[in-house]
């Protein structure tokens, strides 16, 4: 896979710390291996939107890679009550249904992007330099469509 | 048989397979099946509710299998772990599909997808007069990749209705 600048943390350096979310084992080591690729690392990972809000609690990732269709709780659901509690969580919807209403739905729940599957490593790249720049307030509803 | 229903998942087949696969992909065979549907292997069964109803079975037999999960997991995987050919053929028919049903919304087509199961019996169900089924054989570097579709049409769109009221 090609490798990528580094994209780090501004405020200490260090890299980012993702937490994925997807009920594929396949999606889930794909995205994996594109972060490490970014030179970011994976701190957890969960299989449906309830494990993901528990996760999100203990382990504070700096972004969530958030798919929508999956069991007990779906994507968006999970990133609605991520971001209540946590205004200033960055979450990303990884999906393959990306019509429009979704990618609306998504945004104005609180996901910052929508990245839309296959994933090619360049466009999440671009996705993951983005949400690492914006300051949790300008992108929401603005950014999908990649 | 409605074309325009049909073609965003013979697009998205091709595009998703040659990406994942890393090669190009060809259709051998596209036919509509008035029998019952006989299962090749490892099948993956997704349904639609809404303006279209339906059911797309994505399905390959056991060596293809393995090798499109070899593919996807990126290293070799055994013939013996059937959880990660199942979840690779559910994987790669989620994507499919999923850009197909993201294709036809924007159209105008308004339906929901339900997730991914394993189809697990012998045979499907045959087609119908307003069931829709057309079996399209795609040939990739990992073997022979068999989709059924099998699609009922229920509703016309806003435009289409209003064309038709003159």
């Amino acid at each position: 896979m090609e490798k990528f600048a580094p994209v780090k943390r501004s405020e200490d350096g260090q890299p980012v710390r993702y937490l994925i979310v997807d009920d594929s084992v396949f999606a889930r080591k794909n995205l994996a291996r594109m972060i490490e690729s970014f030179g970011g690392q994976v701190i957890g990972e969960a299989g449906d939107g309830v494990t993901a809000i528990s996760e999100y609690e203990r382990l504070s990732p700096d972004i969530v890679l958030m798919d929508i269709t999956m069991p007990q709780m779906e994507g968006i659901e999970a990133a609605e009550k991520i971001v209540r509690d946590h205004p200033g969580a960055r979450i990303v919807m990884v999906s393959s249904v990306g019509y429009q209403e979704n990618i609306v739905a998504a945004l104005q729940r609180g996901a910052r992007h929508f990245v839309q599957k296959p994933v090619k490593p360049e466009v999440l790249y671009e996705v993951i330099k983005y949400v690492m720049r914006d300051d949790g307030t300008s992108a929401r509803g603005a950014g999908a469509g990649v | 048989m409605r074309m325009d229903l049909i073609q965003p998942f013979i697009n998205s087949a091709d595009a998703v397979l040659a990406q994942a696969l890393e090669s190009p992909v060809s259709i051998e065979n596209l036919s509509m099946d008035e029998n019952a549907y006989l299962r090749h292997g490892t099948a993956a069964e997704v349904c639609f509710k809404g303006e279209i109803e339906g059911r797309i079975i994505f399905d390959v037999d056991r060596g293809t299998g393995v090798q499109l999960a070899s593919r996807l997991a990126g290293v070799a995987i055994s013939e013996a772990d059937d959880a990660l050919v199942r979840e690779a053929v559910c994987e790669l028919a989620n994507q499919i599909i999923g850009n197909a049903v993201t294709t036809l919304n924007d159209q105008g087509f308004h339906f929901h997808v339900l997730p991914p199961t394993l189809h697990t019996s012998e045979q499907g169900g045959k087609s119908s007069e307003d069931t829709e089924a057309l079996v399209m054989c795609l040939s990739t570097s990992s073997g022979n990749v068999f989709m059924n579709v099998a699609l009922r049409y229920l509703r016309r769109r806003t435009t289409e209705r209003a064309t038709a009221a003159g």
